[in-house]
């Protein structure tokens, strides 16, 4: 319950954000301008729309995610509405899930948004819609969880500009960290190849949520893949979200 | 009378600065606050009130020393079940309604849900918010901000309330309003621990203090046994006499027009003064016997740190 109100807060302040309808109206245009790429392309026009659409999708979101969740517990700290908060009956780790949900609940209906354009978009021009398109977009979301935890964990001990530069640097690697995998794949046995297994698994490999391919060329997404990528995603995100609840569960509000 | 709060041997430092240093704050401080009282935390800006609240109400963690209240860890969910707390300068979620903000900070505690609304109502009442009650707190002004944050310490009925400088920046009805809620709620059995550099507001409604210097308590317990009830100077305002009749009766200062201030510091001189007064067909206009105030005790214990 405590924890449903501090979500419900977090909620009521998250979309009072100027940020989220300025990012929701560039995510809209780029929508609507992959149907103007789609005109200069030879070749199916519905594959253009459906990529450019769902990298959007993808993009905008975490852009959100890391726009708000960055500030989300360190405008709590610097204007001390944390001081009331805490001195009630709730422990840190309620605060902090509830202000995680709160973001949650605010990227779920925005990302809701962009499909509904999305998909206005699709049908306007006829095109059909898989319900490998709906998987797609639930992996983006589960992308999102795992951004917003990485960005509140880094708001829990740092300013929003540095969190953002770390939440950014965290999405980049994450979605480029595939090279490092095909290098470690191509490298000989020993030491350098064991060193650099061990950097793969620790840094974060966010193309595990990328369908994007799958649903441009209506390829089938095998149950395996899709068990994988969720268990990856709880797991990274439940270990992420432990981490910031030990790094705020000491700490001193000076 | 039950201890409702007990503070041991606290300390607390911090490090500050690009190479950093230890400073400390908090240098073994110990009190005790008993049931029902109002108990005045004192001491001149950047004493350590602000710091031994915040580890009493777990926002920081000390180095060492024992906080309780009502015999719980000052931690327990427990304990935090009977507080309630208004920050220096509060700033809260602006864009709420002073009922939608009491109604999220209610949430939050063990209040029975169904007397939510009556508990809302009843605290905007006694803070004298009934009026703003669906107004957004961005629209509020310095003095309602500080009554609500009053409201919201107050929402979960609480046993202890911490009061960190609930008068400042408030003008002198706000000030007397925020006085009269404070001695309110003692009537009603809670106790209050106000944490103030206002002396005047401390000796007026607190029954025991302790004043805080550079992380000491150097003196505490009831104000009556703090101060000397015995009187240092006597103040007597008079006119009709020159000042060359005075004598050595006492330090003359020019008041208004023929008006002179005669500073008496032994009892005994008053009476001859009276006397003189009467024999030149003077006047009196004010006589006070003036006895150790607070302040007097608050300067001289910060002095001799």
């Amino acid at each position: 319950m405590k924890i449903l109100a501090i979500a419900l807060n977090t909620f009521k302040e998250a979309i009072r954000d100027r940020i989220l309808y300025l990012l929701l109206f560039f995510a809209s245009v780029c929508i609507i301008f992959s149907r103007l790429l789609a005109l200069l392309t030879v070749g199916d026009r519905a594959k253009i729309i459906t990529d450019v659409g769902l990298a959007s999708l993808s993009l905008f979101g975490a852009l959100m995610a890391i726009m708000i969740g960055t500030g989300l517990v360190y405008k709590e700290i610097d204007k001390r509405t944390l001081y009331t908060l805490l001195s009630k009956p709730i422990q840190r780790y309620q605060f902090l899930l509830g202000k995680y949900l709160g973001l949650l609940l605010t990227l779920f209906i925005m990302l809701a948004l962009m499909t509904v354009i999305f998909l206005i978009l699709i049908l306007l021009h006829n095109y059909p819609v898989e319900g490998s398109f709906f998987i797609a977009i639930l992996f983006i979301f589960m992308e999102l969880c795992l951004i917003t935890a990485v960005a509140m964990l880094f708001s829990c001990f740092s300013t929003p500009i540095l969190s953002t530069l770390f939440s950014l640097a965290f999405y980049l690697i994450g979605h480029l960290s595939w090279g490092l995998e095909t290098l470690v794949n191509k490298m000989p046995q020993g030491g350098v190849k064991t060193v650099a297994r061990f950097f793969y698994l620790v840094i974060p490999d966010l193309e595990n949520f990328n369908f994007k391919t799958e649903v441009v060329h209506h390829l089938p997404i095998p149950p395996k893949v899709f068990i994988y990528s969720s268990l990856y995603g709880l797991f990274y995100t439940v270990f992420i979200l432990a981490l910031a609840m030990i790094v705020f569960r000491r700490r001193d509000f000076i | 009378m039950d201890t409702v709060l007990q503070i041991e041997d606290l300390h607390k430092s911090f490090k500050t600065g690009f190479i950093p240093k230890e400073k400390k704050i908090l240098d073994g401080i110990s009190l005790e606050v008993k049931a029902g009282e109002i108990f005045g935390y004192l001491g001149p800006n950047g004493a350590g009130k602000t710091t031994t609240l915040k580890c009493v109400l777990g926002l920081i963690f000390p180095d060492k020393g024992n906080i309780e209240i009502f015999g719980q860890s000052n931690l327990s969910m427990q304990a935090k079940e009977k507080i309630g707390f208004l920050p220096e300068n509060p700033y809260f979620y602006d864009y709420l309604s002073a009922t939608e903000f009491l109604s999220f900070y209610c949430d939050l505690t063990a209040a029975k849900k169904e007397r939510k609304k009556t508990q809302i109502t009843t605290l905007l009442r006694m803070v004298g918010l009934e009026h703003a009650a669906n107004l957004q707190l961005r629209k509020f002004s310095r003095g309602m901000l500080q009554r609500i944050g009053l409201a919201q310490a107050l929402i979960n009925e609480p046993s202890l309330v911490f009061l960190d400088e609930p008068l400042g920046g408030l003008d002198p009805l706000g000030r007397k309003d925020i006085r009269d809620v404070i001695v309110r709620l003692k009537e009603e059995g809670k106790t209050v621990f106000l944490s103030s550099h206002i002396l005047q507001d401390i000796e007026m409604i607190c029954d025991r203090v302790a004043i805080l210097v550079e992380g000491h308590v150097v003196n505490q317990g009831p104000l009556q046994d703090l101060v000397s009830e015995k009187v240092q100077v006597t103040e007597i305002t008079i006119s009709g006499i020159g000042s060359e009749d005075l004598g050595d009766l006492g330090e003359r200062y020019s008041a208004q027009g023929d008006r002179v201030l005669l500073k008496v510091f032994e009892e005994e001189k008053i009476a001859s003064v009276l006397q003189l007064i009467l024999e030149k067909k003077g006047r009196v206009h004010s006589l006070i016997p003036r006895t150790e105030t607070l302040e007097d005790l608050f300067v001289g214990a910060v002095r001799q740190k």
